[in-house]
């Protein structure tokens, strides 16, 4: 498995490795608590120091707990939402064959948004509380999906740019010090870049089909082109939580640094397709060696994250429906498993 | 053709104590060519048939239907078709995530099928998957008016999705001995994809027949819904007489009886009766549908339409 590759177990097996089940029972003394507590972060600062894995049993700090539950389920719920702009377009895809591809794509998004909510469910944190507070507009997720999909050349766009950042952004999380996370990540990754490769080749297709195909996807490429850059998240002096991440190795390169390297692959990609990038500075900095591009609207990215988006509300309501419709075939699948598992025990018992 | 009476006979829904994965539908030794247990989602490279490799070998002329074969390509791709349109709707909207990747899964499953007949059946005339799928107009498509029924809630998509899966399981087990080289290669990879719809379909009618007050009230609803439409899939005529002579195809009204048999032993033990209703008269082989396929129609076909001749 691939995965096993990026994994780096330390030698010896944690001190503080504890099975919480054990603990509940025996109730610690105060000072049996802060011993284990002590030793717990010894072994996470060496863990950080070597670069290698933290896993779900061993000891962490409350803090790196929170932190990697909050980004796991936001990066989950950022799947399942990001479902629905393309699902818009799954019944009207213009080619059978498109239309497969769509669906596979969609379905794959599904998964990963399964792998990540049993990743974050490894910390401790039920799927259904996560998802409850993605309903109760309690949890974020990227808002880049608050955009809406308005043609078919936006699921270019979307594979191309969106997914192209998401990859960017989540390739070094394949190293991410959390194992759960780390290794779902791989295979998450792998997808994406199908998915990217797929987006590119819907755009050139429409860059060189008719002169109707091709300005549908140079605007569907103008419209996504600033929103798949602030996916990156605000600039560096302006991300307050960056800094912490980065010391405990889950996030590896600043915002900032992410996305200049994207805005220099997306340079060399669009000049295949035939089409431009809104963006009159981008530009190779020599001194720096690293790319650059114009402002963008800070304003309204704080805007869609504040709920102010295109189609915030719409997401949430399409979101909540599903979910409350399909209550009742929850509590169904609920009950009969209860049923059987009696009947099951009472055939063991005869 | 023969019938291949010994294989799915032994079968019983019965047998089991139905806990998840566990519940038999009917699936032993079934398919063609000894391999009926093959995992359908572990098909060697070589062995895969792609919709691609039909057109491949329909545009090199080594694949070319008669036009008996192809209008019996033409409906059966058709049926595939509209269902899978009606069941992509639920991707991104299903009861559970699991739900959103299974119906999605057989969504896929079903445009798969539907992309290889559609592609067998344009041999004839030199029409391109994609010429069927967007360029007809509702009276020429020859889907049977059950795959074009409305998904309605979950209950009436699982109660439409088990009467198909195990229909089809039924054609597509006889198919893969068609004298028809093609017709049989596509039914052979297709009838081990349907084998997993009808144990998804099965569960599902037993969870909710046996789940809640609420869910048995409506899978009995869902199944008195679809069943009207039922019985269409089962009627021959000049057609399929002339294909059950030639080796090609079954009647269909040959297939009724292990239809009966196996979806009546999952009601049975889902406690639920088969719904007695009447039956639709149907007509959709002759281009006759319900009042819902020209709306399906218009919302697929819309963007294709706007860009007559374009490629994507």
């Amino acid at each position: 498995m691939a995965s096993q590759t990026l994994q780096s177990v330390p030698a010896e097996p944690s001190p503080a490795r504890h099975d919480s089940r054990l603990e509940s029972r025996h109730e610690m003394s105060p000072e049996d608590a802060a011993r284990r507590d002590a030793e717990g972060q010894a072994y996470f600062d060496k863990v950080m120091a070597d670069d290698s894995r933290i896993e779900p049993r061993d000891w962490m700090p409350a803090a790196y707990r929170k932190t990697l539950v909050r980004q796991i389920s936001q990066h989950a719920h950022s799947e399942i939402i990001g479902m629905q702009p393309e699902a818009n377009w799954i019944t009207r895809a213009p080619s059978l064959k498109r239309k497969s591809i769509l669906m596979a794509k969609v379905q794959d998004e599904a998964g990963h948004g399964l792998y990540l909510y049993s990743a974050a469910e490894t910390l401790g944190q039920p799927r259904d509380q996560m998802m409850q507070d993605l309903m109760d507009g309690k949890a974020k997720y990227s808002s880049i999906f608050n955009y809406p999909a308005r043609t078919w050349a936006d699921m270019g766009a979307i594979g191309w740019m969106v997914d192209g950042a998401a990859i960017a952004n989540q390739v070094p999380l394949c190293r991410a010090s959390y194992g759960p996370y780390g290794r779902a990540m791989v295979r998450v990754c792998k997808e994406e870049s199908f998915h990217q490769r797929q987006g590119f080749e819907i755009l050139l297709e429409l860059s060189h089909g008719t002169p109707a195909q091709k300005q549908m996807a140079q605007d569907a490429v103008n419209r996504w082109y600033a929103p798949a850059l602030m996916m990156f998240g605000p600039p560096d002096d302006d991300s307050p939580n960056s800094k912490q991440s980065m010391a405990w190795n889950i996030k590896r390169f600043s915002n900032d640094e992410l996305r200049n390297r994207f805005v220099g692959m997306m340079m060399e990609q669009v000049k295949v397709l035939g089409l431009t990038l809104p963006d009159e500075d981008i530009r190779f900095n020599e001194e720096t060696k690293k790319w650059e591009h114009g402002p963008l609207d800070w304003d309204e990215f704080h805007e869609v994250i504040a709920g102010r988006g295109q189609c915030n509300a719409q997401r949430l309501e399409r979101r909540r429906e599903a979910h409350q419709n399909g209550a009742w075939v929850r509590e169904a699948a609920a009950a009969y498993a209860e049923k059987q598992a009696k009947k099951n025990a009472a055939k063991e018992v005869a | 053709m023969s019938t291949p009476e010994a294989v799915t006979t032994n079968a019983s829904a019965t047998d089991h104590d139905g806990g998840h994965g566990e519940i038999s539908v009917g699936v032993a030794g079934a398919g063609a060519g000894g391999d009926g247990m093959a995992s359908a989602t572990r098909i060697t490279p070589g062995n895969a048939l792609r919709p691609e490799d039909i057109a491949l070998a329909v545009s090199r002329g080594t694949a070319t239907p008669d036009a008996d074969a192809a209008e019996l390509a033409l409906r059966l791709g058709d049926d595939a078709l509209i269902l899978a349109q009606r069941l992509s709707h639920w991707i991104s909207r299903a009861p559970e995530l699991e739900e959103d990747i299974a119906l999605g899964n057989i969504a896929l499953d079903q445009l798969g099928h539907a992309r290889s007949f559609l592609t067998y059946a344009g041999g004839l005339d030199g029409r391109s998957e994609d010429d069927l799928a967007y360029f007809r107009r509702e009276h020429e498509f020859r889907s049977v008016q059950l795959f074009e029924q409305p998904n309605g809630d979950f209950a009436v998509t699982i109660a439409r999705q088990f009467a198909v899966s195990y229909y089809q399981f039924e054609l597509y087990r006889r198919l893969a001995q068609s004298s028809d080289a093609m017709i049989a290669g596509i039914a052979a990879k297709a009838v081990k994809e349907v084998d997993y719809h009808r144990d998804h379909s099965a569960q599902w009618v037993l969870r909710l027949a046996l789940g809640t007050e609420e869910s048995r009230a409506r899978m009995i609803h869902g199944l008195a819904v679809v069943w009207p439409y039922v019985d269409e899939l089962f009627r021959d005529d000049e057609l399929t007489g002339r294909l059950s002579d030639a080796g090609v195809a079954v009647q269909p009204s040959s297939l009724r009886a292990d239809f009966d048999r196996l979806t009546g032993e999952v009601l049975a033990e889902a406690e639920l009766e088969v719904p007695k209703v009447q039956p639709a008269p149907g007509g959709g082989r002759r281009g006759l549908h319900s009042e819902h396929l020209g709306y399906l129609l218009a919302e697929m076909q819309v963007l294709a339409r706007e860009h007559p001749g374009a490629s994507w």
